[in-house]
């Protein structure tokens, strides 16, 4: 039996899901954001960057001093509810996150 | 000088800790347990504990009114016209299970050092196995949170780390210090 389907056809973009540092995506509006704070180490924020996200650790360590020094730094973009599961678990590290539209 | 973790054998990280030490963290983590309190189905460890009520029931949908508990369990959105409403409903969909979270982790630091045997000399040495590795690490970061909430800890503002003895803040500030290089030295283990 031939399957037709009548759905759009999605665009792939795990790519752009997998490489936040790229220009946003339009299609992906929403964005994971970690702000500086004066009591969480260094190195146990680049843990988990690389923990939970997998990123290696040069970009890990690029996102953390980011936060340190500009106060704030996008660490994951993806849809609504990826973000609400990102910021989440950020909070459950003790880093503090928020997620919002990207602009 | 103070222990610090060490890469145990067979995987994981051990400290030997002075028995005021360990006595020290042991309190610090009861009475954050404390401050994050039980869930809405009671103490688990308790008789009349509730699963149901656990599962069911809706977080809290305004923030913490105590500092630190407002910095373990902020809002998720900062920024736009719903951001207030928004972080309010993430809260009650959320909250209960972060606060579960950090209950589970601080209740498995509580259980290893009660379960630390003795070293030659008397001296607890509290064993971590990998993943009792992970709930420490994030247990160690709330005990900071809290503790730097408190001492409200800036970036701009060094004047904590020169306290006089007698300033009431002073034993506080050293206990905040040494956890950070216990976080330190437990990241260490990890990372290597």
């Amino acid at each position: 039996m031939q399957v037709v389907s009548v759905a759009p056809v999605e665009i792939e973009r795990t790519e752009s899901e997998q490489a936040p540092f790229a220009v946003p995506d339009p299609d992906i509006p929403w964005v994971t954001i970690v702000h500086n704070d004066p009591v969480n180490l260094m190195s146990y924020v680049v843990y988990v960057f690389q923990t939970y996200f997998g990123y290696p650790k040069e970009k890990a360590r690029q996102l953390m001093l980011d936060v340190h020094h500009k106060g704030r730094a996008t660490v994951s973009s993806g849809t609504r509810e990826e973000m609400e599961r990102d910021v989440q678990a950020m909070h459950g590290y003790g880093l503090w996150a928020t997620l919002q539209h990207d602009k | 000088m103070t222990g610090l973790f060490k890469r145990a054998h067979g995987g994981g990280a051990q400290l030997t800790l002075d028995p005021i030490e360990a006595s020290i963290l042991r309190n610090l983590t009861v009475q954050m347990l404390e401050l994050i309190g039980p869930g809405p189905g009671g103490d688990s460890a308790t008789e009349e504990y509730d699963p149901l009520a656990a599962l069911f029931t809706e977080g809290p949908s305004v923030p913490p009114t105590d500092p630190a508990l407002a910095r373990l369990f902020p809002d998720a959105y900062a920024e736009g016209p719903e951001a207030e409403s928004a972080s309010s409903e993430f809260r009650r969909f959320t909250e209960n299970d972060l606060r579960a979270k950090k209950r589970e982790d601080a209740l498995a630091l509580v259980r290893a050092l009660d379960a630390a045997e003795q070293d030659r000399r008397g001296r607890p040495v509290l064993k971590l196995d990998p993943a009792a590795c992970g709930h420490a690490l994030s247990t160690l970061n709330d005990l900071r949170l809290t503790l730097g909430s408190r001492l409200e800890v800036s970036e701009d503002d060094d004047s904590l780390y020169r306290l006089p003895d007698e300033d009431e803040r002073k034993p506080l500030v050293m206990a905040y210090l040494w956890l950070g290089g216990l976080q330190e030295s437990l990241l260490d283990v990890l990372m290597s």
